[in-house]
């Protein structure tokens, strides 16, 4: 695992979006970023400021991307679900997907997709394996609703939430390297580097990779 | 009798005023030589040839903050402030100006009247040195790639190596994306509006509707009616009136006018316009066919007909955009049927594809392929920021205050 460098970045500037703040610190400085659901642009603005990355970003709202286009960045309105297809091999340094994966219809392929058009790909998402979720269904027998996954069952976005450890199964089978993972707890600190997956999957209530492909 | 009689002197004055701007414009010009020919896609070479332009606020010392604005088919350099022929103010008032998203009071606005248009710019309506009379049919059929040529030509005149941004609305559109592709050292920025890589075939069925409508009238003497002394006005004033209705959208119509008379309580049961509409676009067509020459109408129509930068690149639209080093801001309107979101998204994938940088919004508005001319705060803001993204990669100094 790689130290944080002097560049860090800290939560201030992220409006308390811990996983951006991680995300950032796993970007070289000067390199080209695709952000795939990039929102109203926190992370591309962040990264143009610590990282002097040239970002680019994917948006499905047209609000979002409208927004992120009057602040100067580089966005376009599109689904990840079909557009990743458009981009060419080796097009980015890093392909981000924070907080995007479980909001697309074929996660596995946009993930394959993300490795092609980058040569590093970050993701950040919710794990639904945290003990707050599991105890939710345990029980209340409901499907859960916390801070980070805030809507009701029928209102949520999220149509692909997995686990920690579905995540990296996942992974182990599109043969990727995991060069990084970190698990963010309920306060947004990192739960313990060396402990097991399982803990990991229990006490983490985000996770950000960072994958490479191999060869 | 006298008051009819003078407004009547009044418009005679003033079409004679438009019909001068043909040769003599009321803004600025430049006049190209024998030495300078411009070798049109056609095959031949116009010459001599001039540029008629108007330009806004100041180069500066850098001769970094220049945008090229691109007028659209019925457009002309008169981007805002009063029209010296027709009185009328510019067609960007909303858009261009001190303080506006394409602020003058930062950057050096250039506005071409376009090759083959009649306020000044060499077209059908110009006088041929060669015979003293105006082209008419003479005049070699250009393209858009042959408009963008003649201003570049004039960018070397007024010694500008390259251009913060082109801009411009549907054929100013595609103006800038033909900048893009065929200077694209020349262009920092490109900022296409409800634009499109290649004319569908459906906009080249309305044009043809309005060439038509041009040449079937009696007066349009096979193009010679400025030499004749006739005016196709009923031809082209029908053919404005087509156009116009794509321009709209049924929403915009029906919000403006419905089934609304006009100035009559019941249908008459004859063909006057009794319906508001019907007398919105009489008008329309009217008002047109006073400023606008009937034969540039025909060549510039053509001229975005042939308008295909996928069939200039082996039928790849991702090679125009090759490596580009220019950034592009793609906007369309979710009512613009003329133009629609898939023809913008197909330029936004060819520039992915090309590695290049670019933004894209969509705009929800009922106003249509007009939009891009009107009242459209989000088209501003977006506007606003891009421009002041590419002024600062630029190293233009930033806005006080």
């Amino acid at each position: 695992m790689l130290a944080r460098d002097d560049g860090a970045v800290h939560g201030a500037q992220t409006g308390g979006r811990v996983d951006l703040v991680v995300i950032a610190d796993m970007v070289a400085a000067g390199t080209r970023v695709l952000d795939v659901g990039c929102g109203d642009g926190q992370l591309l603005k962040l990264l143009g400021e610590t990282r002097r990355v040239d970002g680019r970003g994917i948006e499905i709202s047209r609000e979002g991307v409208n927004h992120c286009v009057a602040k100067g960045l580089a966005v376009i309105q599109g689904d990840a679900d079909v557009d990743l297809a458009d981009y060419p091999d080796d097009a980015f340094d890093y392909v981000v997907l924070s907080q995007t994966l479980q909001a697309t219809r074929r996660p596995r392929w946009v993930l394959e997709q993300m490795l092609r058009i980058g040569r590093r790909g970050i993701v950040s998402f919710p794990n639904f394996g945290h003990w707050r979720t599991r105890s939710q269904i345990f029980f209340r027998g409901r499907m859960p609703v916390t801070n980070n996954l805030p809507d009701a069952w029928y209102d949520t976005p999220n149509i692909h939430l997995c686990t920690i450890r579905d995540f990296v199964e996942l992974v182990r089978e599109l043969d990727v390297k995991m060069e990084r993972a970190v698990a963010l707890d309920h306060w947004g600190r990192r739960v313990r580097l060396l402990a097991p997956w399982w803990f990991w999957n229990l006490f983490g209530e985000q996770a950000v990779f960072l994958l490479t492909r191999k060869g | 009798m006298s008051v009819i009689r003078l407004e009547g002197a009044a418009a005679k004055s003033r079409a004679e005023a438009i019909r001068r701007e043909a040769d003599e414009p009321g803004s600025s010009l430049v006049r190209f030589g024998a030495d300078k020919p411009l070798k049109l896609d056609a095959g031949v070479e116009l010459s001599p040839f001039q540029v008629a332009y108007m330009t806004y606020g100041e180069l500066n010392a850098q001769r970094t903050n220049a945008i090229l604005v691109c007028h659209a088919l019925s457009g002309d350099q008169y981007v805002f402030g009063e029209h010296p022929a027709t009185g009328n103010n510019g067609w960007w008032e909303t858009m261009v100006g001190p303080g506006l998203p394409i602020d003058t009071n930062r950057f050096f606005v250039i506005c071409p009247n376009v090759i083959g248009s009649c306020m000044g710019t060499t077209g059908p309506a110009s006088k041929n040195p060669a015979t003293g009379e105006p082209y008419g049919l003479s005049f070699p059929v250009v393209t858009i790639r042959d408009m963008v040529r003649a201003q570049a030509m004039l960018l070397d005149h007024l010694g500008i190596e390259s251009v913060l941004c082109v801009t411009g609305g549907s054929m100013g559109a595609m103006q800038a994306l033909q900048w893009a592709s065929s200077y694209p050292g020349r262009v920092f920025s490109a900022l296409p509006l409800a634009g499109a890589a290649r004319h569908s075939a459906q906009n080249i069925a309305f044009h043809e509707v309005g060439r038509q409508a041009v040449m079937a009238d009696p007066d349009w003497r096979a193009g010679r009616y400025l030499v004749e002394g006739t005016s196709p006005r009923r031809g082209l004033a029908v053919a404005r009136m087509a156009a116009h209705i794509t321009y709209l959208s049924d929403a915009a119509l029906h919000r403006k006018f419905g089934r609304e008379l006009q100035d009559r309580a019941t249908r008459t049961f004859s063909f006057d316009a009794d319906f508001q509409v019907e007398s919105y676009l009489r008008h329309q067509g009217s008002i047109f066919v006073e400023r606008f020459d009937a034969n540039s109408y025909l060549y510039i129509t053509r001229a975005m007909d042939y308008f295909d930068l996928v069939a200039e690149h082996g039928g790849v639209l991702a090679n125009a955009f090759k490596g580009a080093k220019t950034r592009f801001c793609v906007v369309s309107f979710t009512s613009d049927w003329l133009f629609p979101t898939s023809d913008a998204r197909a330029i936004v994938h060819a520039l992915n594809a090309g590695g290049a940088s670019v933004s894209f919004a969509e705009i929800v508005t009922d106003k249509g392929h007009d939009a891009f001319l009107l009242e459209e705060p989000e088209l501003f803001a977006i506007t606003r920021g891009f421009l002041e993204a590419a002024a600062r990669d630029r190293g233009l100094p930033p806005v006080k205050g």
